[in-house]
């Protein structure tokens, strides 16, 4: 339990440092001039990125790791926890020195010198054996373990092609260069997905009490439906790229069978507020019921610019940049942040710390809403300006976008303070409630 | 609820093999990209990806719209009227607006030029030069 613990403050703190610097960087959008930059956007967004994401995808890890102990088959092989984090720590302190010395040599998202994913790779194949030596036979799996087998494997198998570029073969190729940065970069957060998906799935089923529920035909189908989506849709990012049709094709039309869930989600839903209504006082729960709104709004957009003469306008805006963060913030962090609460502070002594992070938990929702309005505008206006509407130089439409930019900077303010009032909250109550990962088995 | 009656594990590995052959045809593509380019060239633009990637230009670029957004995409950059190299020169060694300046080596700066016309060659990224069709699709413009 100790290491899986371990694993969440590491996350918290990683979340922390990415809204930490997501608030730094968005300054300069308000300069004039890079000198008075003080760390440098070139370097603030790697670091935001970096650390936003892989608080997430840590936080997905560890909160598998307290789950898969709670219910171990056999408790055994917390060593190999151990050696997870360790391998993470040490990536971590390189991936922070190269981006602070300026050291680059990495990708967009993944800037780090290529020699700091291999402990990332290696944490992975241990996860993988400590995952699998705690769940028994895959034929009792319940969907959730399904799932996060799923985002192991898969994170892993990407995590190589990543770096295929390495090689000559593929690097000498520009277009095939990037067709596979791409394959990468949209499949991977697929397989982050199932991580975090499953780990909703898991909270839902602890919450609601019904096991039943992990085993169903319906949430297995869409099990293999979100899988392959992973595997073929990434090919949206890249319409534009003069690629192979076929991949745009095949993209295009895997795309669309994502409109199946958006339509369950409605079909659903008397039966999804009924539960808000249920359970809306446990308050690990009110970040899936976050979740499941943000899933909407982000499905909605996300099925729109999978349209290619949609994305033909969008693409290569900040409405991409509204759709990311829509995602990673709006459904990533507040199912990371739900499972965090389940661990370490299920439930309230005081009405009063209650009602204050319920303060906290709603400024956070509606600033992300005004966040992505902002961005959304930002991103229209240049979508005007990329369709040649306006014929003004590139600094002209940026100008243009003062307004949005004031906007983005100002609720950006708002979603920096109150995430990381509730991510410091979870982090300092973690040491403070020493034994609550253990002492709430039962919900 | 009914419980599953296809075993997932037959699923799974199902989707998995299609995967790997569609991977596998990707990773292939290399082979069938038509090469346009002397194979001096091709290597001195892989060069000019690398200087791309070690000053992290894509932090607030995009090529092909991928990218930051900071500033503006160059996947065209070079075909730009008055765009020559000594002027590509000027605006990467002194910076412009929000551009900080850089301090590149002679042979970077060669490779890296070399980088960006062989991107200039593999098509346009300007949407304008597209147009939509009504199954949703959109077609490059003669
Ligand atoms: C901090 C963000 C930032 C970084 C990093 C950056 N640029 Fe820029 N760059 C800009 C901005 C903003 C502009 C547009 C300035 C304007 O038009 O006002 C620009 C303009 C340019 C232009 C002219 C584009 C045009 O159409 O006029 C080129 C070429 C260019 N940059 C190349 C590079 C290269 C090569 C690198 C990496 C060595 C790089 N930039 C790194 C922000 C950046
Ligand atoms: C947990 C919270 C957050 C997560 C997970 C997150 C995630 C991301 C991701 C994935 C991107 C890349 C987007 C893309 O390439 O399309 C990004 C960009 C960015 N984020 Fe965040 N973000 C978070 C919070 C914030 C906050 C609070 C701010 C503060 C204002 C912020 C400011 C920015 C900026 C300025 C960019 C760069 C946009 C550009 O390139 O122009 N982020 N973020």
């Amino acid at each position: 339990m100790k290491s899986g613990i371990w694993v969440l403050r590491l996350a918290l703190l990683l979340l922390f440092l990415g809204v930490l610097f997501g608030f730094l960087a968005s300054f300069a959008y308000r300069l004039s001039d890079a000198k008075s930059d003080f760390i440098g956007f070139l370097k603030l967004r790697p670091l935001h990125v970096t650390s936003a994401y892989f608080g997430i995808v840590l936080g997905g890890l560890a909160c598998v790791a307290l789950a898969i102990q709670r219910d171990a088959v056999q408790r055994s092989a917390t060593r190999l926890l151990k050696v997870h984090l360790l391998l993470w720590l040490v990536a971590l302190v390189g991936i922070f020195y190269s981006y602070l010395t300026g050291d680059f040599g990495g990708r967009e998202y993944w800037e780090f010198k290529p020699i700091w994913a291999l402990p990332i790779l290696l944490s992975y194949f241990v996860f993988l054996v400590y995952f699998l030596k705690n769940v028994g036979s895959y034929k009792s799996w319940p969907v959730y373990y399904w799932m996060w087998f799923t985002g192991i494997v898969f994170f892993a198998f990407i995590f190589i092609e990543n770096y295929l570029w390495l090689f000559p073969y593929f690097r000498e190729h520009l277009i095939a260069d990037m067709t596979i940065q791409w394959k990468v970069n949209g499949s991977i957060v697929g397989a982050v997905n199932q991580i975090i998906y499953g780990l909703a799935f898991y909270l839902m089923t602890k919450i609601s009490g019904n096991e039943k529920m992990g085993h169903s035909k319906l949430i297995f189908a869409m099990y293999f439906l979100g899988l392959f989506n992973l595997m073929f849709n990434w090919g949206h990012h890249i319409y534009i790229l003069p690629t192979d049709r076929y991949i745009h094709h095949i993209s295009y039309i895997v795309s669309m069978t994502e409109w199946v869930i958006l339509i369950r989600i409605f079909y659903n839903w008397n039966q999804q507020l009924n539960e808000n209504r249920t359970h809306y006082y446990f308050f690990p729960y009110r970040f899936l019921m976050a979740a499941d709104y943000w899933v909407i709004i982000n499905l909605a957009i996300a099925l729109l610019m999978s349209i290619p003469a949609f994305n033909l306008y969008t693409h290569g805006t900040q409405i991409t940049v509204a759709h990311a963060m829509g995602t990673t913030i709006g459904i990533n962090t507040m199912i990371v942040l739900g499972g965090a609460f389940y661990f370490i502070k299920p439930t309230f002594e005081s009405g009063k710390a209650l009602m204050r992070m319920t303060l906290v938990f709603w400024t956070t929702q509606i600033a992300l809403l005004l966040f992505l309005i902002t961005l959304a505008g930002m991103g229209i206006q240049r979508a005007l300006w990329q369709a040649g509407i306006s014929g003004a130089a590139f600094g002209q439409m940026m100008l243009k976008s003062r307004p949005w930019m004031i906007g983005f900077i100002i609720t950006g303010t708002l979603l920096f303070v109150s995430l990381a009032s509730v991510v410091l909250y979870l982090l300092f109550h973690s040491f403070k409630t020493k034994a609550t990962y253990q002492l709430h088995r039962k919900v | 609820m009914p419980s599953v009656k296809v075993a997932p594990i037959t699923i799974f590995i199902m989707l998995s093999v299609l995967f790997l052959i569609y991977s596998v045809a990707i990773y292939l593509k290399p082979l069938r990209e038509k090469d346009h380019q002397k194979a001096t060239i091709q290597k001195q633009a892989a060069a000019g990806k690398d200087v791309w990637q070690k000053h992290n230009c894509h932090t607030c670029h995009q090529l092909y719209g991928l990218g930051g957004y900071l500033g503006p995409d160059v996947t065209n950059v070079t075909a730009k009227p008055g765009y020559s190299d000594a002027f590509l020169k000027a605006v990467i060694n002194n910076g412009m607006g929000l551009m900080p300046p850089f301090d590149l080596t002679n042979q970077e700066m060669e490779d890296l030029l070399v980088f960006l016309q062989s991107m200039n060659e593999t098509g346009t990224a300007n949407p304008q030069h597209y147009s939509p069709k009504i199954n949703g699709t959109f077609t490059l413009n003669d």
